[in-house]
């Protein structure tokens, strides 16, 4: 057999258009991570010289004078917790009769289909729903309708993880759950619930994630509140709001702050993803 | 084959087989075995797909039945009919009647919860809970009993005992039931069915996920146990049935070819399809 025999030409140029395929695809990616690090570079040179102590002991200050993020970093937390503390429990219900009771049903699948919309559906829309069913009939804002917005944008992420993760559970425990007379919702809570626990904690903390950045949807419930508010049914300072604020702003104190609270919330999505990703290992290893 | 003529085939003394079946004679426990369960005429679909075509079959209390059979010949679908297993999925169903102690299990109305509260069933792939030894074994007994908790601490040994895992795992109750062997969690799935006092055991293929030294350990435990159960197992293997088996049922593509002793299905199969099978001509 000699090289000979096959169509060398051919051969070249099917090399000739590999290289300039996988080159092409070396530049898109090089270009994608080059903005991400671009970006991650200024946050951090900018964001990291912002941060002292004052930025968690005081409040938004007004232009010229010292402050912190104080307000807003309690602000954001409070209306997080809030909106996951709603929407988790009824995302986890919702997922847990999707995958559990409505397998293969008409219904379900229309049910995780209109999830799925929910899921991808802009932000600033669930805003402008709950100033109309709260705040304009409140006739004021609050943390409450904030919380609320959040809520509603944790119940899809919540279901869609719930699903699959449920899903991923053999079949063979449920049947050996059922086999000792085990009734269904005691196989799935006793059960199905701890064989995908971690994986139904990483999908919450996903949530959690996906809220925590979120600015729209605060925009028109929570508003901003420039002072410490504890009072949930006042309006309250979130750290997305905080950062659109100060950031469009002329005054270079405010814009400083702006840079802290961005490389804040950065710093704390990343860890909690890192959290989620480690945990759906941990649970991919120990079945 | 009527439930009266396998009957009738089992008997040591039906005239024209006597020669040939000393071996079922001998055995101490060959006393005449008495019917736990019967099935009649059962038909079993998957959505339009018939799987199993009119089966009659008696299965005896105290005794071992194994189903022999090539891949998707029913047998496995036979097996889950008994404690109506097939009912977690809505596109299967059966007909006919399957009769347990003068019940009919397939007639509407029966309540599946206590009727598998009373038939254990262990499964191909060992199935631990994810959750401690202990709690794995009391699982069952707290679903239906409310006990001290030193008498259930006494249910729990017991039936780790029986199952042969007492000794390995007595330390280490607390710990999960996830971190055992292979061998170990198929005892352990054994010993959570007989922790409920089933009167029925099934035994879907037990040993196809274990090593050969396993594999005699849950042989030695289906012996065992027999005493005190209607044992009905699926094997893939031939020597496991021969060995582990009182009665041997042969089935293929949904049918129910031959059912007797085992002694006899394995010396002297009286269908030709059986020998074809039980000497690897097929299968």
């Amino acid at each position: 057999m000699s090289v000979a025999t096959f169509d060398q030409s051919r051969y070249r140029a099917r090399r000739i258009r590999s290289r300039v395929i996988l080159s092409l695809a070396w530049v898109a990616t090089a270009i994608g991570l080059m903005f991400l690090g671009l970006i991650l570079f200024t946050l951090v040179i900018r964001g990291f010289s912002a941060w002292s102590w004052a930025l968690f002991a005081q409040d938004t200050p007004p232009p010229g004078s010292a402050g912190g993020l104080r307000n807003a970093i309690a602000g954001s937390l409070a209306m997080t917790l809030v909106g996951v503390a709603v929407g988790a429990p009824i995302g986890l219900m919702a997922g847990t009769y999707l995958a559990e009771y409505s397998r293969n049903s008409r219904l379900g699948q229309i049910v995780l289909f209109v999830n799925d919309i929910l899921l991808s559906a802009p932000s600033i829309i669930i805003g402008l729903f709950i100033y109309q069913v709260m705040v304009a009939r409140m006739h004021h804002f609050s943390a409450w309708a904030g919380s609320m917005a959040l809520a509603i944008l944790v119940i899809p992420v919540v279901v869609r993880t719930t699903v699959e993760m449920l899903k991923l559970v053999p079949n063979q425990l449920r049947e050996a759950a059922s086999a000792l007379g085990t009734p269904k919702w005691k196989t799935i809570t006793l059960v199905t619930y701890r064989a995908a626990v971690q994986g139904l904690l990483t999908g919450v903390l996903l949530a959690v994630a996906r809220i925590s950045g979120e600015t729209a949807p605060l925009l028109f419930t929570a508003l901003n509140n420039q002072f410490w508010n504890s009072d949930m049914n006042a309006p309250m300072a979130s750290l997305p709001i905080v950062i659109f604020q100060f950031a469009l702003s002329p005054y270079a104190d405010w814009q400083h702050l702006a840079w802290g609270g961005a490389l804040l919330i950065t710093v704390a999505i990343l860890g909690l993803n890192i959290l989620a990703r480690s945990l759906a290992s941990w649970s991919s290893n120990n079945p | 084959m009527t439930p009266e003529r396998a009957q009738a085939m089992q008997s040591s003394s039906t005239p024209d087989r006597s020669g040939i079946i000393p071996t079922a004679i001998a055995k101490p426990e060959a006393a005449a075995p008495t019917e736990k369960i019967a099935i009649r005429d059962l038909k079993f679909y998957y959505k339009k797909f018939l799987a199993l075509k009119s089966v009659n079959l008696s299965l005896h209390d105290k005794r071992v039945t194994a189903f022999i059979g090539p891949s998707g010949c029913g047998k496995s679908t036979l097996l889950r009919c008994l404690n109506r297993m097939y009912d977690l999925y809505p596109e299967q169903r059966a007909e006919g009647e399957i009769v347990i102690d003068g019940q009919n299990i397939l007639a509407p109305g029966v309540d599946l919860n206590l009727l598998r509260a009373r038939i254990g069933m262990v499964f191909q792939k060992p199935t631990p809970f994810p959750m401690t030894i202990f709690d794995n074994i009391a699982f069952g007994i707290r679903l239906y009993e409310s006990l001290p908790r030193s008498v259930l601490e006494d249910r729990v040994e017991q039936a780790l005992t029986r199952a042969a895992l007492w000794n390995e795992v007595k330390d280490k109750l607390q710990q999960s039931g996830l971190g055992l062997s292979g061998g170990q969690q198929q005892r352990l799935c054994i010993a959570r069915a007989i922790a409920v006092k089933p009167e029925i055991l099934l035994l879907d293929e037990p040993c196809s996920a274990l090593d050969p030294i396993s594999t005699q350990r849950v042989e030695e435990l289906i012996e065992e146990l027999k005493s005190d159960y209607c044992i009905v197992m699926v094997t893939h293997s031939m020597a496991q049935a021969a060995r582990s088996s009182d009665f041997t049922a042969f089935m293929y593509l949904g049918e129910l070819i031959e059912y007797n002793a085992t002694e006899i299905v394995f010396q002297n199969p009286a269908n030709r399809r059986t020998e074809d099978y039980i000497t690897g001509r097929f299968g």
